[in-house]
């Protein structure tokens, strides 16, 4: 029987299994191989936060949902086209993530008797046989059996080992199924296992069986394609988001001529900040796995006490506990950037989920009046471009950043038209060598921006000494007087406010310059808002979209935007935190539509919230 | 006691003090340890700008400010952790902390073992005067069980650190304890401090006369002190008493005290060995109560000193050798990765 061809426009898969399944290494994978079409795409990994979560059961699903097509992609969508679920908890996970009359495929062997019980399916209840699926195509295949017996030749694999390789024949037959070639794949299992041998040729056996089962198997009548995507032309590559901030970290530090200093506690879902940066010893970079969240800040200020750039990388508990350190940072008037890479809080709450969960604390969460930048990244690319930024305010304004990223964009991927170093503009930054003031070396002696010069151990006739006692303005000495100490708060926020002239305009991201509605929002909402609004305004709605990078301080124009606008709707994954601080700044009564589910805002959603207002 | 310093000669201890008003309380025993470091820096050779000295939070933490040199006054413990990032990304710099029995044994502890273990070439300078004072006498960690203080109306029940065994179990390579009331002691225990290539812990037994007066009293006043303090020196046998006629002996894996004459030499006695891990872990542990009839002498001087690489000597080989390898990092490659497509 021939197969035809159907080209399709816009796809969905969810990869769902148990988390010792490789769900997450299958969905990389299909990625990678989708992103070198140059189709264009995003992708949602969600896992659970136990390595191995019981097996088989409903809290050990992990998933990976990639989205891809010929147009622009700007989420990994609301639903799924097709669902592959590796045993029956990943069925009952995910089928409502399923458009109607989608495609399941489906490893039988994961729906045996122990694996609906695990899945909490009543007695007697089988999915696959009461009927229950008739809306949708249901694919069954027998992946173990069939991976069993791809393995044959390979006698010492033990039966756990050859099992292990599921996941290389749903990949296969994927890739049959969206006419891709194998190639990236087998040159991925080259590079991992080159070394092993039988597992190398093992892995690939099984990825090829997965493919020539699609092209063999007669009940298969048709195959898919996606073409290229219309993005601007250039060179591109896929990335992630925590991969794009070590990058941009790297860059940053090769730009600025500075070193780079990483002192880090693990932490999910900003462990992978860490793992990258201790790989590129060839740039110089230092990672200091530190015993504790305060020792990882406190020894990033050392360092660039030292003349480093000094980083920690954390998530939500993690930031809480800095706290203090970032207090001194901010007296010091020392660069430093404090990555938080957010999770679903408080406390240890939701470490796998995402949230925008951290702005407040960032604002204002330290003692005293400790103002301190606030940037935040909106798309897994756009972690490199926004962490520069970052570094380039705190090396140029002595001060310390907070950086926010959240867990959404950090896993995600996406296609990246990548800078050469030639495009990255330069960060200037000078320690300074020589006396400031006749014979004497002043250390809170201010420039026009308010900043102070950086004075590095080892020059000689600077010597003097900080810390976290209140200073006295330009002699930098211990000082408790009632007028200083009124002057240098001033002076600090007034240090972090003139970041505005420093900074680009607010732009609109799309629609008109005044109109009904003003879609207002940071971070990884970026997607959902501008597909939603890019969709209302094809419906020939003025609906707009500002997505801010610099929170804090805020553009100088944005006042004027939010007033050129009858609504300003702020979409967040809290419970309402940029809101607060534009209604505090503005006086505007903006309208907030909140989601605290540790997962992303659908499009259906945003549209739907969109809609009550114009 | 062999520590010789010959440095360079054109600083004096005056160039290491600054114009900053020392605010220690008169008679605090901070003044003495000041003044035993501003004489022991010009004489270590190292430029005056290459030396950072980083503090916590207490008393002993205002150090920093009288000091002509880099300085820090961090924040509470974790003086230890910046100057471990610090040492880290510049090791060429003479870095010496200091610290206090509540900075970094309470509120900085876990930095202060993870230190040790790590051993970057730092100095810590542990000022212990058994009390906080800084918050106006509440007991510390090092404070004697039973003591009756603002936060303990009725005698504390907390068992107190021993300093050098915990060091010792943090695998340390240089463990020294010295007084603030015996200046040429404290300089040499200060010049060891700098010589050694490691993490250096230094405790120093410090009278804070307003709020433990007297703490240390017995092991540094005249008439006591040739009785309770065993001065320790590498090789020598070791002797105390107010006529040197008194040493300790090991009796197997348990030191005695024994009375010299009657047939007992130097001969029998213990010979002090501070390259000698496991008989640095029994001196550690001559740490009586002095209170107890029959306590021993407390022993003063290196307890035990070895080698082991440096941390940031470590990192930084890494980096050559990765340098080395593949070559100086390229941006451009990083940034293109391995899969790239084009879009024209
Ligand atoms: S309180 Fe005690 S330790 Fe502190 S300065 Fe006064 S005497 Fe010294």
């Amino acid at each position: 029987m021939d197969t035809k061809e159907i080209l399709l426009q816009d796809v969905v898969i969810k990869f769902a299994g148990d988390s010792g399944d490789g769900m997450q290494l299958t969905g990389q994978q299909f990625t990678n191989n989708t992103a070198m079409l140059g189709i264009d795409l995003a992708t949602f990994p969600d896992f659970p936060a136990e390595i191995r979560a019981p097996q088989g059961t409903v809290p050990g699903v992990s998933g990976f949902q990639v989205h891809f097509s010929s147009a622009k992609v700007y989420t990994p969508g609301d639903s799924c086209d097709v669902l592959v679920a590796m045993n029956a908890a990943a069925l009952k996970v995910n089928l409502k993530g399923l458009k109607p009359a989608g495609k399941i495929i489906v490893n039988i062997d994961g729906f045996d008797a122990k694996n609906l019980r695990l899945a909490n399916y009543p007695e007697g209840v089988h999915p696959l046989e009461d009927g229950s699926l008739d809306s949708y195509e249901v694919i069954k295949m027998d992946v173990t059996k069939m991976t069993r017996e791809a393995l044959k030749e390979f006698p010492e694999l033990g039966m756990k080992e050859k099992d292990r390789a599921k996941n290389m024949f749903v990949l296969g037959f994927i890739y049959w199924m969206y006419n891709r070639t194998l190639d990236n794949t087998i040159n991925f299992l080259t590079e991992k296992f080159g070394k092993k041998d039988v597992i190398l040729q093992s892995n690939i056996k099984v990825l090829k069986a997965g493919y020539h089962y699609g092209d063999t198997t007669e009940t298969f009548s048709a195959r898919y394609k996606v073409a290229k995507a219309k993005l601007p032309p250039g060179k591109y590559r896929s990335i992630m988001g925590n991969q794009a901030l070590s990058y941009g970290l790297v860059a940053a530090s090769q730009k600025s001529g500075l070193p780079l200093f990483l002192g880090s506690y693990p932490i999910t879902p900003a462990s992978d900040i860490l793992h990258d940066l201790s790989k590129y010893k060839t740039f110089g970079v230092r990672t200091f796995q530190a015993e504790d969240e305060i020792a990882a800040i406190t020894s990033a200020i050392g360092a660039s006490y030292g003349g480093s750039i000094g980083i920690t990388t954390t998530s939500g508990p993690g930031m809480a506990l800095k706290a203090e350190a970032m207090g001194l940072a901010v007296m010091m008037e020392i660069p430093l950037l404090i990555i938080n890479v957010q999770r679903g809080g408080p406390s240890t709450g939701l470490p796998t989920k995402t949230e925008q969960s951290d702005l407040l604390q960032a604002y204002y969460g330290r003692n005293g009046e400790c103002p301190m930048p606030v940037i935040a990244s909106s798309t897994p690319s756009d972690c490199f471009s926004a962490v520069y930024e970052a570094v380039r305010i705190a090396v140029q304004h002595m001060t310390p950043v907070i950086f926010l990223s959240d867990g959404y964009i950090a896993n995600g991927a996406e296609p990246w038209k990548f800078p050469t170093s030639a495009d990255l503009p330069e960060i200037k930054v000078e320690f300074i060598q020589e006396k400031n003031s006749g014979d004497k070396f002043l250390p809170y002696l201010r420039d026009e921006k308010l900043v102070r010069p950086w004075a590095i151990p080892g020059t000689p006739d600077l010597e003097n000494r900080v810390g976290g006692l209140e200073k006295q303005d330009v002699t930098g000495n211990v000082s408790y007087d009632a007028d200083n100490h009124q002057h240098m708060v001033k002076t600090r926020q007034a240090k972090v406010d003139m970041i505005a002239n420093y900074i680009p305009e607010q732009t609109l991201d799309s629609g008109p310059a005044t109109g009904k509605v003003l879609v207002l929002g940071w971070g990884s909402t970026y997607g959902v808002i501008k597909s939603s609004v890019l969709e209302l305004q094809a419906q020939g709605h003025a609906v707009s979209h500002a997505h801010l990078r610099y929170i804090r301080p805020f553009p100088m124009n944005l006042g004027e935007i939010l007033r050129n606008f009858d609504t300003v709707l702020i979409p967040e994954i809290n419970n309402g935190q940029l809101i607060k601080i534009i209604r505090d700044q503005y006086f505007v009564d903006a309208k907030g539509y909140n989601k605290i589910m540790g997962i992303p805002i659908t499009k259906m959603e945003l549209v739907d919230e969109i809609k009550k207002f114009i | 006691m062999s520590a010789i310093l010959n440095g360079n000669p054109t600083l004096t201890s005056k160039d290491f003090a600054t114009d900053q008003e020392v605010r220690w309380c008169p008679g605090c025993g901070d003044y003495s340890i000041l003044a035993q470091v501003q004489k022991i820096m010009p004489l270590m050779g190292v430029p005056k700008e290459d030396i950072v000295i980083i503090s916590g939070i207490g008393c002993s933490s205002r150090f920093p400010y009288y000091m002509n040199t880099y300085g820090m006054h961090s924040i509470h413990g974790r003086a230890t952790a910046v100057a471990s990032g610090l040492k880290a990304t510049r090791p060429e710099l003479s870095v010496w902390i200091v610290t206090g029995d509540g900075d970094s044994l309470s509120i900085g502890g876990n930095h202060t073992i993870h230190l040790l273990r790590r051993n970057l070439d730092v100095n810590i300078m542990l000022f212990n005067n058994q009390i906080y004072g800084l918050t106006k006498g509440q007991y510390s960690p090092t404070s004697e069980e039973h003591k009756i203080t603002k936060s303990t109306p009725f005698g504390s029940i907390d068992h107190p650190f021993n300093p050098l065994a915990l060091a010792l179990g943090a695998d340390a390579t240089f463990i020294a304890r010295s007084m603030d009331r015996d200046p040429k002691h404290l300089q040499a225990m200060l010049t060891r401090s700098h010589q050694h290539k490691g993490t250096s812990f230094l405790e120093i037994y410090q009278n804070c006369n307003i709020f433990n007066d007297g703490a240390f009293e017995i092991f540094t006043e005249k008439g006591s002190k040739l009785d309770e303090a065993l001065f320790i020196e590498q090789g020598k046998p070791m002797v105390f008493g107010k006529n040197q006629n008194k040493g300790i002996k090991l009796d197997g894996f348990k030191p005695v005290v024994v009375e010299l004459g009657d047939g007992v030499t130097h001969d029998d006695l213990w010979i002090h060995d501070e390259t000698d891990f496991y008989k640095a872990q029994l001196l550690v542990r001559m740490f009586d109560d002095p209170r107890i009839v029959g306590h021993f002498p407390r022993p003063f001087g290196v307890f035990y000193q070895t080698q082991r690489a440096c941390y940031e000597d470590v990192m930084e080989m890494q980096i050559q050798e990765a340098i080395a390898l593949k070559g100086k990092g390229n941006l451009d490659k990083l940034l293109r990765g391995n899969e790239v497509w084009e879009i024209v």
